[in-house]
């Protein structure tokens, strides 16, 4: 699959996670805005999350549901498509990104829409459905307030739950002030709100086709669950005439009762609520109530080859809260959009390269320190950290296969490294021949400053201390192995 | 209780002191220590690159190594959880079931260094003295894999003279990730900035942990800056104050 169209034209995939990092770590605005954000909403969820005394039950629970949703997928989809159409409403199969756009375009012209408002989905940005909108006389336009900054400042999402987050206050003023025309608009809060209300409550009344993303597909009713929290959704999902919205296979859930467990997780874990203010549960169509015509796409594009790897299909039990975002370290530093992809941070570093096959993203799996805040906060237990070290292996066997990849200096680095640990005698004598060796680095304070090739990386920022002159083992040789092999009155390992 | 000491390999070359600091705490406590000269390393630094398949045969030999002893004691939190986190997940994966067997017969002998005197021996006062300001870090690994909880805490507030210093964001992670500190260095070295300033806002002269591979690159930080503040290995704190036959330099 090739590089996705964004909103501003400009494609994900552009470059790998440590350039486009590097550009974002030069921009301190940005990164005081996200380092604030993921604290506030970092703080909120601790507190949320510690209120509920069976927690990790219901992450246990939670995990257990979708991994055997997930085994079961097929069953499940099924049950779901039929049930949603004995209700009234129209399923679709989408097997990659441009077969969704083909469908939901279709549908959009069928009912000749200029003009189609959208609830924030990040399905839609996955297949980079405003693009191809756009390019067929469709306007698209978002509703939720964080897309409609993403969408009026020509920008990228940078995170799923609060794609503008890496924007201010001040920022989100002047974009309103030059896309809404208003010249005189304030800065409070309420100001930006009312702005934006005033902006969109036009839109609500007018446009008849509406689009959105979904939380949950709901198979034993065929019914459909969207969690918010400005009642922007709540407007899309009532008072236009055709309702269509693009899911990915991974989203449905056996049953109704299901939502008990994760209408607790979810909020708490996404922007540390109790509740979603707005939880919008519906099922096909009602004669006089909502939408009278309603279509779910079914997407896959790339998620059904990650079922079949044991070790990494747990990426699919993502509902997608951000916790792991906003717990991050690395993300804390770079925001979302070092990331290059519409799905950031530590699970979007599992996701990204997996649903394009490892063609792309293949820095991404190495964008963690492996530090584990991720899987500590996941409300569905996926291990990220070990999905990650799963993800790298396939890229250095991938790798090794290439003449280039053979002759790395990583891969023979670690070859070497591999020679010597495999024989403690090797790894002894390359001690001492690093102890002499290393007098070239050496400054006269007795640390290393400076380092060569990939190295370098490290004493950018950093001193290393020189290796002393004896190793542990040579001081147990000289020290303590005569007197314990005298005292064991045998000879020691030594 | 005869515990064999794994000194980890970046440890044997680089710490030595924090080595001979084990040996003289257990000693002290009067356990025997042996030194299997055979070892290498955990596999760990292969492993979580993506080199596979090249960490089996470390893995492999570390198990024949230590398969009869009675413990092991490592002063690194995250070799410990490089075995208890990936070491069978590894055999299978090579389709050693022998192997799976064995390191499924050695882990609950394999012990980190606080872990093992607090949760194994039951011992939280190990005699030490060092009157300073110490503040102390939470490592990734002892933190989240081993879940230490407060372990090394209560070793610390043991030692007389030891003014513990409360640093914020004590779990988040330094930035050093192995190797992710050379593929991503701008990213490593910005989290190591603020994981510094951190440490340089408590006051303290010495940063502790129970992993010296976070300390060597908080301290790789502290002296590029010039600072005066310096890190010990939680061990090297604990043998401090005793006539010990070694003097760590970071004892001062």
């Amino acid at each position: 699959m090739s590089a996705v169209n964004t909103q501003d034209g400009t494609q994900w995939n552009r470059q790998d996670f440590p350039a486009a990092a590097k550009e974002i770590l030069e921009q301190s605005q940005t990164r005081k805005n996200v380092q604030h954000a993921t604290n506030v909403i970092q703080g909120k969820r601790n507190k949320v999350v510690a209120e509920l005394l069976d927690w990790e039950d219901l992450r246990e629970a939670g995990a257990q549901v979708k991994a055997h949703t997930l085994r079961h997928l097929d069953h499940y989809l099924m049950e779901f498509e039929a049930n949603c159409t004995k209700a009234g409403g129209h399923v679709h199969w989408a097997s990659d990104a441009a077969e969704a756009n083909r469908i939901i375009l279709g549908l959009v012209q069928k009912h000749n829409a200029k003009e189609v408002i959208k609830i924030k989905t990040m399905t839609s940005e996955e297949v980079g459905l405003n693009a191809t909108l756009e390019a067929n006389g469709i306007a698209p336009i978002e509703t939720d307030l964080a897309e409609l900054i993403v969408q009026m400042g020509k920008d990228r999402p940078s995170h799923f739950v609060a794609p503008a987050l890496h924007v201010n206050r001040a920022q989100v003023r002047a974009i309103f002030q030059k896309e809404m025309n208003l010249p005189e608009l304030g800065d409070r809060p309420e100001d930006l709100a009312t702005a934006a209300r005033t902006y969109l409550r036009e839109k609500y009344l007018r446009i008849k086709v509406a689009i959105s993303g979904g939380n949950f597909l709901i198979a034993d009713s065929g019914g459909m669950c969207i969690v918010e929290s400005e009642g922007n959704g709540r407007m899309c999902l009532t008072l236009p005439d055709v309702l269509i919205s693009i899911v990915g296979i991974e989203k449905v859930i056996p049953s109704f009762q299901d939502l008990e467990i994760f209408l607790q997780t979810l909020p708490r874990s996404a922007t540390g609520e109790r509740m979603n203010p707005y939880n919008s549960t519906w099922c096909g169509v009602h004669p006089g109530d909502g939408p009278q015509e309603f279509h779910v796409v079914l997407l896959d594009n790339g998620r059904s080859p990650i079922l079949a790897d044991k070790e990494a299909r747990q990426t699919l039990q993502c509902i997608r809260c951000a916790a792991c975002l906003n717990a991050c370290p690395v993300y804390h530093q770079t925001g979302g959009h070092a990331y290059e992809s519409v799905y950031a941070g530590p699970i979007g570093a599992i996701l990204t390269p997996q649903l394009h096959s490892m063609k792309e993203g293949r820095s991404l799996p190495y964008a963690s320190s492996l530090c584990g805040a991720c899987y500590q906060v996941c409300p569905v237990k996926i291990n990220i950290p070990e999905v990650l070290i799963h993800l790298r292996g396939k890229v250095v066997r991938e790798d090794q296969a290439t003449l280039a990849g053979k002759f790395s200096l990583w891969n023979i680095g670690m070859q070497a490294a591999l020679f010597l640990f495999k024989d403690a005698s090797r790894f002894a004598f390359a001690e001492r021949v690093g102890a002499v060796g290393q007098k070239v680095l050496v400054s006269k304070n007795g640390f290393i400053e400076w380092m060569p090739l990939m190295l370098s990386g490290w004493t950018q920022t950093r001193d290393l201390k020189a290796m002393p002159a004896q190793s542990f083992r040579q001081w147990w040789a000289k020290e303590k192995a005569p007197s314990a092999a005298a005292k064991n009155g045998k000879v020691s390992h030594g | 209780m005869r515990v064999s000491l794994f000194i980890t390999c970046y440890n044997d070359a680089l710490f030595p002191d924090t080595g001979k600091a084990v040996v003289n705490v257990l000693e002290r406590l009067g356990h025997e220590i042996e030194f299997r000269p055979e070892q290498t390393c955990c596999g760990q630094m292969h492993w979580n690159t993506g080199y596979l398949r090249e960490a089996v045969p470390i893995i492999r030999h570390f198990v024949k190594v230590y398969q009869d002893v009675e413990t092991v004691v490592i002063p690194s939190s995250s070799c410990v959880s490089m075995m208890r986190d990936h070491y069978v997940k590894a055999a299978e994966m090579d389709g050693d079931a022998r192997l799976v067997a064995d390191i499924q017969a050695l882990l609950p002998r394999v012990f980190e260094f606080s872990e093992f005197l607090v949760r194994k021996l039951g011992v939280e006062d190990v005699g030490a003295s060092y009157p300073h300001k110490v503040t102390y870090h939470s490592s990734c690994h002892s933190e989240r894999s081993l879940h230490l909880g407060d372990v090394p805490i209560r070793l610390l507030k043991r030692v007389r003279g030891l003014e513990l210093q409360p640093i914020q964001n004590i779990q988040e992670c330094c930035g050093f990730g192995g190797t992710f500190s050379i593929k991503n260095a701008d990213v490593s070295s910005a989290m190591l900035a603020d994981k510094v300033r951190n440490v340089l806002n408590t006051g303290a002269e010495v940063c502790t942990a129970v992993d010296n591979s976070c300390l060597m690159h908080i301290y790789g930080s502290l002296h590029r800056q010039r600072t005066f503040v310096r890190t010990a290995h939680i061990a090297e704190i604990l043998a401090s104050g005793h006539d010990a036959e070694v003097t760590p330099e970071a004892f001062v």
